[in-house]
C-alpha cells in the first residue's frame, strides 16, 4: 500500500470504484462543504475537491480537504499548476498529507481566460506530468525538488487526468503512458459522452499493458438540459458532447430534460463498466449533487460494487453464504 | 521560415552540423562570457524566425519534434493538455493550432529522436531564461534540472 487510502484499497482489491466531485462553495461557511459532502459520502469511495476548476475562484481545495479530513471523509485533493509555483505546491502537498489527505489528483489546470478573472497571471511553473513526478519524489525518495530531505515522507495515492475525447486522439494513450511513467497510480478522465471513442482509447491502453499499471476511472455526469449541454461544450475546456446526446435531451421535452440527462448518465455508466480496463467511475454532477446517489443506485453500483471480471471469486464466495 | 519545422529531419541534420562546428570552439564556450554575448543575438535571429523561440535557455526541440514547447500558452513541456479543441485549436487561443498536435506528428516522422517525446521533462529553470541554450548544452556543468529531480 502506497497510501492506505480507501480509494487505493478499493481499487487494488478489484472492486469497482466510485468517486464524485464536490462543487466548491463560494462561502466562508464550513457547513456549505459538509452539506454537500454528506450526500456524496454515502455512495462513493472518495470525494474530489476541485482546485478552482475552469479558472473560477471558489473555496480552495486545500481548505475543503482540511474540512473533509476533519470530519473523517475521504478527499481526493486536486492540485492544478495554473495558480501556484513549485514552492507553493510542494508546501501544500506536505500540509495536505499532514491533515490526512491520501489521494492527490495532479492537473495542469484550465487557462485563466476561461474563468471569472481572465486578467490573472497564469503560472504553469510545473505541468501535470512534472507535478506527478514531484509528488512521487516527495513520497518515494523523501526529498524536495531541491534535493533537501524531508523528516517524514507523505503517503500519497497519486492520480492524473486523461482526456481521450479531444485530439490528438492517437497519441492520447501515449500521453497516459507518460503519466504512468511519471508516477500516476490512478486516472480520472474528462466527461465521457462518446462511448465508442472511449472504447478505442481503452483498447489501445490495454494493448500497451497500461491497464495493469494504473487504475482508470471514467468521468461521467448528468446534463441538466439541452441548453446546459450546449453551454458546457462551448465554454468548458475539453468537454465534448456529441449532437446525438443534445438531440436526445431536446427530444425529451420541457420539464423532462433533467430526468433524461440522468438516464443518459446511468446508461453511460452501465456501458463503460463493461469496457476492459475500466476500474471505476468519477461522477461530476455540476450543481446537481443530490442526483449522484440516485445515479449510482440506478446504475446498479450499490450496495457492493464488484467489477465485472475482477474480484469475481470474492463475490461468488459471498453469494454462497 | 516556420514551414521548415515541417521538415524535422532536415532541422536535426542542420543542428548536428552546427554542433560539430561549435564543438571545435568548446573551450571558449562558457556561460556569462564574451562568446555568450555574441551567441544570444545569434540564437535570437536564427531560432526566432524558425521556431518562434522564447529564449528559455534550455532547448528540448529534439524531444518535441523540433517544435518549441514554450510557444504553448501554458508552456507545457510534456505533451498536450486536455483542453485541445475538436478542430485541433488551442484552448486558450482559439485561432492558434495546438503546438503539441504538431509536435507529436512531427516527432512521429523523426528518424533518430522520434521516441524522445516520451521522456518525462523536468520543470524549466527560470534562471536560465535569456541565456544561450547552445552554450548551456555544450557546457555539461551547467545545471538545468533541480537537484532533486528524479530522471
Amino acid at each position: 500500500m502506497k497510501s492506505g487510502s480507501r480509494l487505493e484499497r478499493v481499487l487494488t482489491s478489484g472492486r469497482f470504484a466510485v468517486t464524485a466531485e464536490l462543487n466548491p462553495p463560494d462561502s466562508a461557511d464550513p457547513s456549505a462543504v459538509y452539506d454537500r459532502a454528506l450526500v456524496l459520502a454515502e455512495v462513493c469511495d472518495g470525494i474530489n475537491a476541485t482546485d478552482a476548476s475552469g479558472a473560477n475562484v471558489h473555496m480552495s481545495s486545500v481548505g475543503i480537504c482540511a474540512l473533509l479530513t476533519r470530519a473523517g471523509y475521504e478527499p481526493i485533493m486536486q492540485v492544478s499548476c495554473r495558480d501556484r509555483n513549485r514552492i507553493a505546491i510542494q508546501g501544500d502537498l506536505l500540509g495536505a498529507a499532514a491533515m490526512g489527505v491520501r489521494n492527490v489528483l495532479c492537473l495542469t489546470g484550465d487557462g485563466v481566460q476561461t474563468g471569472d478573472q481572465p486578467g490573472a497571471k497564469p503560472v504553469f511553473d510545473l505541468d501535470s506530468i512534472s507535478l506527478l513526478r514531484t509528488a512521487r519524489t516527495l513520497r518515494d525518495e523523501g526529498h524536495f525538488l531541491s534535493g533537501r530531505n524531508l523528516d517524514s515522507k507523505p503517503r500519497f495515492f497519486l492520480g492524473g487526468a486523461a482526456n481521450p475525447f479531444v485530439p490528438p486522439y492517437e497519441y492520447r494513450p501515449q500521453r497516459l503512458a507518460k503519466k504512468v511513467a511519471a508516477g500516476a497510480d490512478f486516472i480520472q478522465t474528462q466527461y465521457c459522452f462518446d462511448v465508442p471513442r472511449l472504447k478505442k482509447f481503452m483498447a489501445a491502453v490495454c494493448q500497451a499493458g497500461l491497464n495493469d499499471q494504473v487504475h482508470i476511472l471514467v468521468g461521467v455526469g448528468p446534463l441538466r438540459s439541452a441548453k446546459a449541454a450546449e453551454w458546457m461544450r462551448k465554454f468548458v475546456p475539453g468537454v465534448v458532447i456529441p449532437d446525438a446526446i443534445i438531440d436526445r435531451l431536446k427530444g425529451a421535452g420541457k420539464g423532462k430534460q433533467q430526468a433524461e440527462g440522468k438516464q443518459i448518465c446511468v446508461e453511460i455508466i452501465q456501458q463503460v463498466r463493461e469496457i476492459d480496463g475500466v476500474c471505476g467511475v468519477h461522477v461530476m454532477a455540476y450543481r446537481q449533487e443530490e442526483l449522484v446517489a440516485e445515479i449510482i443506485e440506478e446504475a446498479g453500483l450499490l450496495p457492493r460494487r464488484w467489477q465485472p471480471g475482477r474480484g469475481k471469486k470474492r463475490s461468488s464466495e459471498e453469494a454462497s453464504h | 521560415m516556420r514551414f521548415l519545422q515541417n521538415y524535422p529531419n532536415l532541422l536535426v541534420s542542420a543542428y548536428q552540423a552546427v554542433e560539430r562546428l561549435l564543438k571545435l570552439f568548446q573551450r571558449w564556450m562558457v556561460p556569462g562570457g564574451f562568446v555568450e554575448r555574441v551567441f544570444i543575438p545569434l540564437e535570437m535571429i536564427t531560432k526566432g524566425p524558425l521556431f518562434d523561440c522564447r529564449m528559455c535557455g534550455q532547448c528540448i526541440l529534439h524531444s518535441t519534434g523540433m517544435t518549441c514547447p514554450m510557444t504553448c500558452p501554458k508552456t507545457l513541456r510534456n505533451g498536450p493538455c486536455g483542453g485541445v479543441r475538436s478542430n485541433g485549436k488551442c484552448e486558450i487561443k482559439p485561432d492558434m493550432d495546438c503546438i503539441w498536435m504538431q509536435a507529436w506528428e512531427r516527432s512521429a516522422r523523426m528518424k533518430t529522436y522520434g521516441q524522445e517525446i516520451m521522456i518525462v521533462q523536468g520543470p524549466v529553470n527560470h534562471q536560465r531564461k535569456g541565456s544561450s541554450a547552445w552554450i548551456n548544452d555544450l557546457c555539461t556543468d551547467v545545471e538545468r534540472l533541480p537537484e532533486g529531480w528524479q530522471p
